[in-house]
């Protein structure tokens, strides 16, 4: 998922408040900003949706890398517009963290010096046009699996912003399977692209969901607090069962040759992915971890001059406007 | 002095004739940039045909703690409402 092992934070609160908060959040209700609520909570959810928003951001990146080289300007044209949208998630979601308490800075400083984590997922490469395909088909495909159901999340703006959030996600879904659907049916070689694309990028797909149940700690807190509305295997296989037919309609093949429908669980049965990789990606040293590090603080260096600037300007305008009154 | 852009809270009007809602926040210098970043980032899809911004901090809102006294006076004044009232079916809509 965009948020990955988040450790749910230990809550040293008074009892009868807690109890009364979960009631309420056993009846339904949303918790807004300005509720009383756990310390853990509050810290949690910090945690979850800077990660989910850094994810957004640091996605624009694979992608990005190929907005100049696609295929026809109407492709560019659709990519410009994915990876755009990918901005404003990010943007909703860092809002929805600063109502918790933090500054946007913090938060950003968090990213760029490694103390906050985004998604395993895009420590991986983009090589060609078909792997945009798949990262569309895919990746976003995997995202929707997790962000649908957090539209009934209890904190009210991150429920507010996975609404818009999944009202875009389709597109991104529709596009990128349009996408590597046309090369699945191109050429032999434009064939092989896609099968090569959806052959390197299946199990980092899978990862996306986090670790396995059996080793998942710390979720049945983050469950009650619906903060985590479903387990990492619930979703994977979610996933899973809804690609398959998917694949099979391209005519491409699920790198898995122990995949197969199992009639009793009514699920597909599928290989897991290789754990100690993903461990390995998220400490750090999947294929693209320090790229995409340096991308995004040489960014913000970059464009610092810009934000002192146009405040510096702000500030002079409204003084002056000050001493005309 | 803190060098982090103001937050803005956005509102769009949808469609015409309809009022300006609620539809998030940003970080911008100021109103006018705050216009500018608001179109980019809420109205992509014909969402919106007017926006207003209000520096967030100039918004001042009720304590949650204060709900019980605010609002649940309402409560109890049910003829307030036009079903409280019996009206005979020989008088028509009404
Ligand atoms: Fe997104
Ligand atoms: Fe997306």
């Amino acid at each position: 998922m965009y948020a990955q092992m988040i450790k749910s934070e230990a809550t040293q609160d008074d009892p009868e408040k807690l109890a009364a908060f979960q009631a309420r959040i056993d009846a339904g209700e949303k918790i807004e900003p300005k509720d009383w609520m756990p310390e853990g909570y509050r810290k949690t959810l910090i945690r979850q949706i800077g990660q989910h928003a850094h994810s957004e951001i640091v996605g624009q990146l694979p992608e990005g890398n190929w907005i100049t080289r696609a295929p026809t300007l109407e492709r560019k044209a659709i990519l410009l517009a994915k990876v755009q949208d990918e901005a404003g998630h990010g943007l909703y979601l860092y809002c929805a963290a600063e109502t918790l308490g933090v500054s946007r800075d913090e938060i950003t400083e968090m990213l760029l010096d490694g103390r906050m984590k985004y998604s395993s997922i895009f420590n991986y490469p983009t090589l060609n046009w078909a792997d945009i395909g798949a990262v569309g088909w895919l990746v976003d495909g995997a995202a929707i699996m997790n962000q649908v159901p957090l539209q009934r999340t209890s904190f009210g703006p991150y429920s507010r912003a996975m609404i818009r959030i999944c009202k875009e996600e389709s597109f991104h879904q529709r596009q990128g399977y349009d996408a590597i659907r046309q090369m699945a049916e191109g050429t032999p070689e434009q064939k092989k692209m896609a099968q090569d694309a959806l052959n390197r990028l299946w199990y980092p797909s899978l990862m996306m969901f986090g670790p396995s149940d059996k080793d998942s700690v710390h979720s049945a807190q983050s469950m009650a607090w619906k903060i985590k509305m479903n387990t990492n295997d619930e979703l994977r296989q979610k996933f899973v069962d809804q690609t398959v037919p998917q694949a099979e309609y391209l005519g491409l093949t699920i790198p898995d040759p122990d995949l197969k429908w199992n009639e009793e669980r009514g699920h597909y049965d599928y290989t897991d992915p290789d754990w100690s990789e993903f461990f390995d990606v998220i400490k750090g040293n999947g294929p693209c971890n320090v790229d995409r590090l340096a991308a995004r603080n040489k960014a913000w260096d970059d464009g610092q001059w810009v934000r002192d600037g146009l405040l510096a300007h702000a500030r002079k305008k409204a003084a002056g406007k000050h001493a005309a009154e | 002095m803190k060098n982090e852009w103001p937050l803005w809270e956005i509102f769009i009007r949808g469609q015409h004739g309809m009022s300006h809602r609620h539809v998030g926040s940003l970080h911008a210098p100021d109103a006018e940039m705050a216009i500018k970043n608001a179109r980019d980032v809420y109205t992509r899809r014909n969402e919106g045909v007017s926006i207003w911004v209000v520096e967030a901090n100039h918004i001042s809102a009720s304590s949650p703690s204060d709900k019980g006294p605010l609002y649940e006076p309402s409560e109890s004044k049910v003829y307030r409402h036009p079903t409280f009232f019996d009206i005979p079916e020989e008088v028509g809509a009404m």
